[in-house]
Order: structure tokens, then C-alpha cells, then sequence
């Protein structure tokens, strides 16, 4: 178990180093959920009523928009110096791999939120500053990583995978999102836990079900 | 027999791969005893360095059976690749990480200890003391290949497995190689690389195995006395 987690832990940092030196993954995702927040505080009548039901859907929408660039990215670069082959040449099993580069998409989805929520908070005129708002994150972003590391995998090696990865990726984190933008709507409200419970208990089962599947199946999907 | 298989450090009982309709492998039988150094010679396309993907578990064979050092293929995977190291054809580096952090990402994944002694070791083993600060994207090609084989020897495997280690290495860094594989070699440890320089892997190689075709075309001692022979078979590759 703590080889396993320091296995996880180093896949992890190395995606972490490489990130911090390069910024292809945060920059990309941060910047494009901004963009996508700053049009539609152009397109939209930000009243307080409308900045309320509108916001949390633009929000996730953004990210999950944007995390789409960031996860193609960040298995892009491990297929175009084979170095994922070399991961695969460790006495390590698979679904570690999964789980560190997992591990990986979640720190640069969470660091990328850093920027975008605040940036959200201003644009929409909107209290999000509540420990609840973290939890929302949290649970969001470990789905979004679960779920978009897997099919980077399966899309890295395919011709047109810039269209393949949105293709696959977003109708299954559909629930997730209706459970953050459910959750989110909520908070904005200034509702207290119990009404977004329901919510988050969903986020919570999907993240399990799917971080527990695509360790699964990620193992296939290296294998030629 | 199990005892027999434990012995040999690779036995591959036909041994078929097809990627699509082209057949690469079509049934490749081979038994390398531990401590040698192997020498797969061939065309190009004859199916080398799949066999020595297949031993590194990149590539999965389609038929067949594969065992290393008495461990099947099949299903003792992680087991295999912990006494196996690989420097294939690509050096498969983080471009944006130095030599040294390189080495030690890898060195966490094998959980291997005393990582700071074992890098300087390899280091000068294969000659890059002196880059390791350098960004592995600031390095030729050639000295990418030594540190993808000082990755490939860290964690002291009991096969080696080397896909033409020589290309892009100058003259001083293939004797250098040519010294590790003897090391090797006396350490009872077992190579099996692929080159398209003959003579010289006759020099160093106990052993040659010809492929042609997907097929074994000649199995042989690489002894004076059937060098000739070797070199036939090898140009019989080009006479078709």
C-alpha cells in the first residue's frame, strides 16, 4: 500500500514539475474557462436574480470545457516522447499509472479553479467564498480527473482525438456536472448543507464508480 | 521440463504476432540460456524488434508462449519487467526534466534505494557524469541513448534487452557499451539486443539468431568457426 501510494505520489509530482515548467495545462484551462465566464457576462443580463441561475451552469460548463484542452494535453506529451511506454516498462501495475496521471489532471483542474472562481466571484457578483465551495470543487474536479484521464488514454493515440475526447468525455460527466451546478446554484442561494446534500452524495458515488472502473479499464487500453 | 524452463532465461514457443493482416511473427521458437548475449540480426521488418517488444511486455503476441527466467508472459507481468530492463529504439526521456531527474523518477518506480549512489554509478558507467544537471532536451541523441541505458540498468536486471544500442553512439561510447555488455555477460546476466552491424556483433555475442521473414532462419554459436555461416544466413536475408 505505501509503495503503491508513492508510486501514485511520484507519476503525480512528475506531472507536477513538468506543468510548473512548461504551463501548457493550467494556462490552457484557466484561460478558457475565463473566456468563457467573460462572454457571458457580455451575452447575458447580469441582474443579481439572473447572475444567480445562470452562473454555476456557466461555471462548470467552463471547466468542463476547458479541463477538455488540459487532459488532452497532458496525455499528448507522455504519447510524443514514448514516455508512457516507458512507464509501462516499470514493475508497476496499471491501474497505478491511471491513478498517478489521475492524480496529476486533478492538481492542474483544482490549480486552474484557483484562478477561475475568483474570477467568477467578480465577474458575477456572487458570494462562493464558503467552505461548502471547496467540497463542491474537491468532488468535481477528482470526476472530471477520473474520468478525463481515461479517455485521454483511450484518445491519444486516435487521428482526430481534439474531437474524440469532448465526444466522449462530456456526456458521461454529465451527472457530475448537474450534481456541481445543482450544488453550486445552492450555495449562491446561501442554502445550508442539507439541501445540497443529495447533490454531493451523488458527485461522491460518481467519483468512486468511476475512479474505481477506469482503473479497470485503463489496463486494457494500454495493452496494444 | 519446469526445471528445464526455469534454466533458460527466455524460452518463446511459437510465437505469433500479426499487426492487421501482416503477419511479423509467425511462430518463433527460441531457447537462450542465462548469461549469454543474444544478437537478433535481420532486415528491416524481419520482426526483431517486435520479439524484443514482446519481451518488454510493450507489445502483447497473439499466439504462442513466452517465459523469462521460468515466469510466463502472460501472467506475471510486473514480476518480468522488475528483472528486465529495456533501451529500445526510442530513449523514452521527460525532454523537460534533467538527466538526473529523470533517473530518479524512474529509480521511484522500481522502488529502488539508495538512488544518489546507484545514478552516480550509472552515470560514469555509460559516461554522463558530467550532464546530468543538463535538460535532457539539450542532449544529442546519442547521449539521450546512454542515459535511457543507464534507466535500463539501474535496478540491475537480470536480462537486458537493447534495440541497436549502437545508433547514435560515437566510437568511444560503443567500446563503452561493448564493456558493459561484457560486464554483464561475466555477472551471469543475459543480453538480447538487435543490431544491423554484424561484424561487430559477432565480436561480442555468444550467440546469433537470424530472422527472416518471421521466422527463426538460423540459430548459432557466433564461434569463428560458424561466423560464415552467420553471414550467410544473414545476407540470404537481402537475396529474396
Amino acid at each position: 500500500m505505501k509503495d503503491s501510494l508513492a508510486v501514485i505520489w511520484a507519476i503525480g509530482r512528475k506531472d507536477l514539475l513538468l506543468e510548473i515548467r512548461n504551463k501548457d495545462v493550467v494556462v490552457a484551462v484557466a484561460g478558457f474557462a475565463l473566456l468563457v465566464l467573460s462572454i457571458f457576462t457580455f451575452a447575458v443580463d447580469l441582474n443579481q436574480a439572473n447572475a444567480k441561475l445562470v452562473g454555476p451552469g456557466v461555471l462548470w460548463a467552463g471547466i468542463a470545457f476547458a479541463g477538455v484542452t488540459g487532459l488532452n494535453r497532458a496525455f499528448a506529451l507522455e504519447v510524443e516522447g514514448n514516455t508512457l511506454e516507458a512507464l509501462m516498462l516499470a514493475p508497476i501495475s496499471r491501474d497505478l499509472i491511471y491513478l498517478g496521471k489521475a492524480l496529476g489532471n486533478f492538481l492542474f483542474i483544482w490549480v486552474a479553479q484557483l484562478i477561475v472562481i475568483p474570477a467568477f466571484a467578480v465577474l458575477f457578483n456572487l458570494i462562493v467564498f464558503r467552505w461548502e465551495m471547496l467540497v463542491i470543487c474537491l468532488l468535481a474536479t477528482l470526476g472530471l480527473s477520473a474520468v478525463g484521464t481515461l479517455f485521454a488514454a483511450m484518445s491519444v493515440r486516435v487521428r482526430a482525438r481534439e474531437v474524440m475526447l469532448p465526444l466522449l468525455f462530456l456526456p458521461v460527466v454529465t451527472p457530475l456536472l448537474m450534481a456541481a451546478v445543482e450544488s453550486t446554484g445552492h450555495l449562491v442561494h446561501g442554502r445550508s448543507w442539507g439541501d445540497m446534500a443529495q447533490w454531493l452524495q451523488l458527485a461522491v458515488a460518481f467519483d468512486v464508480a468511476f475512479l474505481v472502473v477506469s482503473a479497470f479499464i485503463f489496463q486494457h487500453i494500454l495493452e496494444d | 521440463m519446469v526445471s528445464q524452463a526455469i534454466k533458460l532465461a527466455i524460452k518463446a514457443e511459437s510465437v505469433v504476432k500479426n499487426y492487421g493482416e501482416t503477419a511479423v511473427l509467425r511462430g518463433i521458437d527460441l531457447q537462450l540460456p542465462p548469461g549469454e548475449v543474444t544478437v537478433l540480426l535481420g532486415s528491416n521488418g524481419a520482426g526483431k524488434s517486435t520479439l524484443l517488444r514482446i519481451l518488454s511486455m510493450l507489445t502483447q503476441f497473439d499466439s504462442g508462449s513466452v517465459t523469462v527466467h521460468g515466469l510466463d508472459l502472460s501472467t506475471q507481468g510486473p514480476a518480468i519487467r522488475a528483472i528486465t530492463g529495456s533501451a529500445l529504439h526510442s530513449p523514452m526521456l521527460y525532454s523537460d526534466m534533467n538527466v538526473r531527474e529523470n533517473l530518479m523518477f524512474f529509480a521511484e518506480l522500481y522502488r529502488l534505494e539508495k538512488v544518489d549512489d546507484l545514478i552516480s554509478e550509472y552515470s560514469q558507467k555509460v559516461g554522463i557524469q558530467d550532464r546530468l544537471d543538463d535538460r535532457v532536451r539539450t542532449l544529442s541523441h546519442g547521449f539521450q541513448k546512454r542515459v535511457a541505458l543507464a534507466r535500463a540498468m539501474m535496478h540491475e536486471p537480470l536480462l537486458l534487452l537493447l534495440d541497436e544500442p549502437e545508433s547514435g553512439l560515437d566510437t568511444g561510447s560503443v567500446g563503452r557499451l561493448d564493456q558493459i555488455i561484457d560486464d554483464y555477460r561475466s555477472q551471469g546476466r543475459t543480453v538480447v539486443m538487435t543490431t544491423h552491424i554484424v561484424e561487430h556483433a559477432l565480436e561480442i555475442a555468444d550467440r546469433a539468431v537470424v530472422l527472416k521473414n518471421g521466422n527463426v532462419g538460423l540459430i548459432s554459436t557466433s564461434s569463428k568457426a560458424e561466423q560464415s555461416d552467420i553471414l550467410a544466413a544473414y545476407s540470404s536475408v537481402y537475396d529474396k
